[in-house]
Formats: C-alpha cells, structure tokens, sequence
C-alpha cells in the first residue's frame, strides 16, 4: 500500500488566506492543487511535506480561460481538460490543444491543474516548455503583491521553480498575436506516459519571413528553452531549410540522458525530428492552413 | 480529522488521518466496498469513482480534498433496485470476466452518457483510456457502454 507520510492538513479559503497559511507554516508547507503531480511523490517519499494547503477550494475563483487585452489569461488551477477543451486555445494556440491531447489520460486529466503541473517542474512535463515556446508570463502573488517573470526566469531546472516560500503561481498569460501559429510535438512509449522527449514552437510572421520564434523542449535536460534555435529562425522565409537549421541547433543545445525510455542518442534524434515536425506543424497554422 | 462527504446520495463522515487517500475512506471507513483498490499510481483506473459526477482516480485524490463533495461510486449505479443501463450493458454484451476494472470502467461510462448521450466508439474508447482490463475485453466494453447509449430513454423534452 502506498501512503503518503503523515502532514498537517488544511484547506484555504482565499488566495490570501493560502498566502498567510504558506508564510505561517514555513518552508516545510507545500499547496496541493490538483494532486496528480505531488500526491505520487509523497507515496515515494520524493516530497515529505510537513504541512499541506489544499487550495482545491480556489478551483473555481483560480480556474478560468479569458481573453483579456490582447492576451489570454489562464487561471493557475485550470484543469488540464479544460485547457484540452478550450475553443479559444484550438483556435488561437493549438499548442495547448496538442499537447493536452497526449498529457495523461483524461481521468487524471479532469484533476490535474496548469498551476500544478508548471510548479512541479517536472523534467517530463509539457505545459513548461508549451509555455516557454509561446513566451508566456506567469503571475506570482506573495503577500505583498503581484511579480509577473517569463518562463526563463520561472523555471529554473528540474523541480525548481522562482515561486519563493509564501507565494503562490496565480495566472498565465500568454500573448495573443496575428499571423501566428504553435504546436507541439510528443513521444511516449505507450498512450498517457511521460515524454520520452517533446518539442513545442511557435512562430509569428510578418511579410512572409518570421518575425519572432519561440522554441522549447521536453525531457531532454533542465532547461526548456532554445534560444540559438530561435534565434536561427529570426527574418528567415518559413522553409524547410530554416526548420532543419533550427532544428539541428535545438538537437545540438539540448542535454539528454539516457534512462528506461531511451539512450540519450535516441532522445537527441527525437529533440531534432520533434522540433522539425513542430515547426512545420506551427508554420502550416500560421499561414492559415490549419490541419487539425 | 473529520471528514463529511456524500456518498451514493447518503451524507457519511468518520475521523481520518489527513493523509487517508479517498479509496480506502470508502472502502475501509465507510465500508462501502464496491470501488476496487489496484495499481496504487494512477494508472489502472480501478478505483474510479464520480466526484461531483466527473471520473476521479480515487487512490490520488486526498479524503480530506472530497470533503463537501459529492461521490458516486458502483453501488450508486442502480436505483430503486433497477439497473443503470450502463450495467445492463455490461450483462448484455458480456462487459466483464474478472470484474476488477467494471466499478471504475461503469462509473466512466455513465459520465460519459450524461455528458455526451450518443458517442461514437472513438470517443468511448478515448473515455477509458485512463482505464486497463488486463483481461483485455475492450471490445465488450465498448460494445457494453454503446448498448447502454442505444438503450436509454430519450429525456422527455422539457423535464
């Protein structure tokens, strides 16, 4: 039987109670959102928590997908399905669509949050590195008051994120820009397992080059981002050669490692043809031919 | 500390340590022992159970998180000693041989229905998929859960 260790319960009432709750208990406090993430690890004695927020009572206050000022604003206790059955994220960042379609399964799916998942930073998970490909915020609420970081300042390797002791990840914001499309890229050893690597892109064009590319992989190593492979694609004609540029430089940055879902080498190849397939996924969408 | 949810239509509570995943709350402090307790990681989908009428994995959800919630679990299928058709379907199209994944796999297909009344085979399939019958009938249980959608009373418009 699988128990986590014994913690001290309690449930939030608000944002700002979580908030008071965190700073009160000390490092050893952890929120548990969705669970789907944290329950597991607490089974393998992964994350011991002395004391447990249950912020599942903010579901409803923190779980929303809005348009607003030219972005899109993902509430941090979002579900995973309802992210998969968003019109506005198949419509305008089919990237989310993508990869949700392939997060899990869709039980675990109707628990499991973006907040959550994002906060884990778990090296296989897929919304981090979805989010660091279309250059997304992230809102972070302490005591007193708001900071809002990009992804490369929010995620700072495995496991570990910027959100100090008494805050809490409240909103993503991700841009909402013309001419642009995403997608993302996964392969699993069976339907629901973690990556064995994944890659997610986004481009924006402008006068038939790309004016801003975003780029970023999943299981293959701490960081997510690929800055020299966007960087590659900056001004260039959204072509084959560009993609295969970008792709080789994001394969090269990447630092795999080899364990039961493949060799390093294997997951190398993938980080490349993923990345490739992203691309040419996220070009189609932009240029308006949308195939899915 | 106590926990009070509704179960199956009853309001139940007992004294359990915070850390009591929900499966063994209703099964070993409720005693209500239908749903099946399996792989303990969220993969086999044998304790499912409908937490505010949503399929939840219940070895992965705290007691203490369902507290104020409402779960349906097997037992709460039938009414006033009728079957859901979800469980005539699984008769009719024989659904099951050892049974262990039918309380969750049943549970799955009723949320299904109310949600979706008519689904095609595509969309079932992707609705258990959370779920594993290592005796390997999907098929019948794929036919089961269609039976079930053929065989239900259209709602009366208006009520």
């Amino acid at each position: 039987m699988q128990i986590p260790a014994a913690f001290e319960y309690e449930r939030a009432t608000s944002i700002e109670n979580a908030l008071e709750l965190l700073q009160q208990r000390g490092p050893e406090a952890r929120l548990l959102a969705g669970g789907h993430s944290l329950l597991p690890m607490m089974k393998l004695r992964l994350a011991a928590p002395e004391h447990l927020i249950d912020i599942d009572p903010l579901a409803e206050e923190l779980g929303y997908i809005r348009e607003a000022d030219g972005e899109v604003r993902i509430g941090a206790m979002t579900r995973h399905r309802e992210l998969l059955e968003s019109e506005l994220l198949a419509d305008r960042l089919a990237i989310f669509t993508d990869a949700e379609r392939v997060i899990a399964d869709p039980i675990v799916r109707n628990r499991g949050t973006i907040g959550g998942a994002l906060c884990q930073a778990d090296p296989a998970e897929d919304l981090s590195a979805v989010c660091a490909a279309v250059k997304a915020s992230l809102v972070i609420r302490g005591l007193d008051g708001e900071r809002v970081l990009t992804m490369t300042e929010f995620h700072r390797g495995p496991y570990e994120t910027a959100v100090g002791e008494a805050e809490m990840l409240v909103e993503i914001r991700v841009p909402l820009v013309m001419n642009a499309g995403s997608a993302y890229e996964k392969v699993e050893r069976r339907v629901g397992d973690w990556a064995v690597a994944a890659a997610g892109a986004a481009l924006r064009l402008e006068g038939g080059t790309v004016a801003e590319a975003g780029l970023a992989l999943t299981a293959v190593g701490g960081g997510v981002t690929c800055e020299r492979a966007e960087a590659s694609l900056a001004n260039q004609m959204p072509v084959e050669a560009a993609f295969v540029a970008a792709a080789d430089l994001a394969a090269d940055d990447c630092s795999p490692t080899a364990d039961q879902r493949g060799s390093a080498e294997y997951k190398r190849h993938l980080a490349r043809e993923l990345t490739l397939r992203a691309l040419r996924s996220a070009a189609a969408r932009a240029l308006g031919e949308r195939e899915y | 500390m106590q926990v009070a949810l509704t179960i199956n239509g009853e309001e139940r509570s007992a004294d359990v340590e915070p850390r009591t995943l929900l499966v063994h709350f209703i099964r070993d402090d409720l005693d209500v022992t239908g749903t099946h307790w399996g792989c303990d990681t969220s993969n086999c989908g044998a304790c499912v159970v409908l937490m505010d009428g949503e399929p939840v994995k219940s070895c992965t959800v705290l007691a203490a998180s369902a507290a104020g919630h409402e779960i349906t679990t097997v037992e709460g299928l039938a009414h006033d000693g009728e079957l859901d058709p979800v469980q005539q379907g699984f008769i009719e199209e024989h659904g099951l041989q050892c049974g262990f994944c039918t309380p969750g796999m049943m549970l799955t297909a009723r949320a299904l229905l109310d949600r979706n009344p008519n689904p095609t085979d595509e969309e079932i399939r992707e609705a258990i998929s959370g779920q594993i019958c290592r005796c390997t009938g999907y098929l019948n249980i794929v036919k089961a859960v269609r039976w079930a959608a053929d065989h239900t009373a259209a709602p009366i418009a208006g009520s």
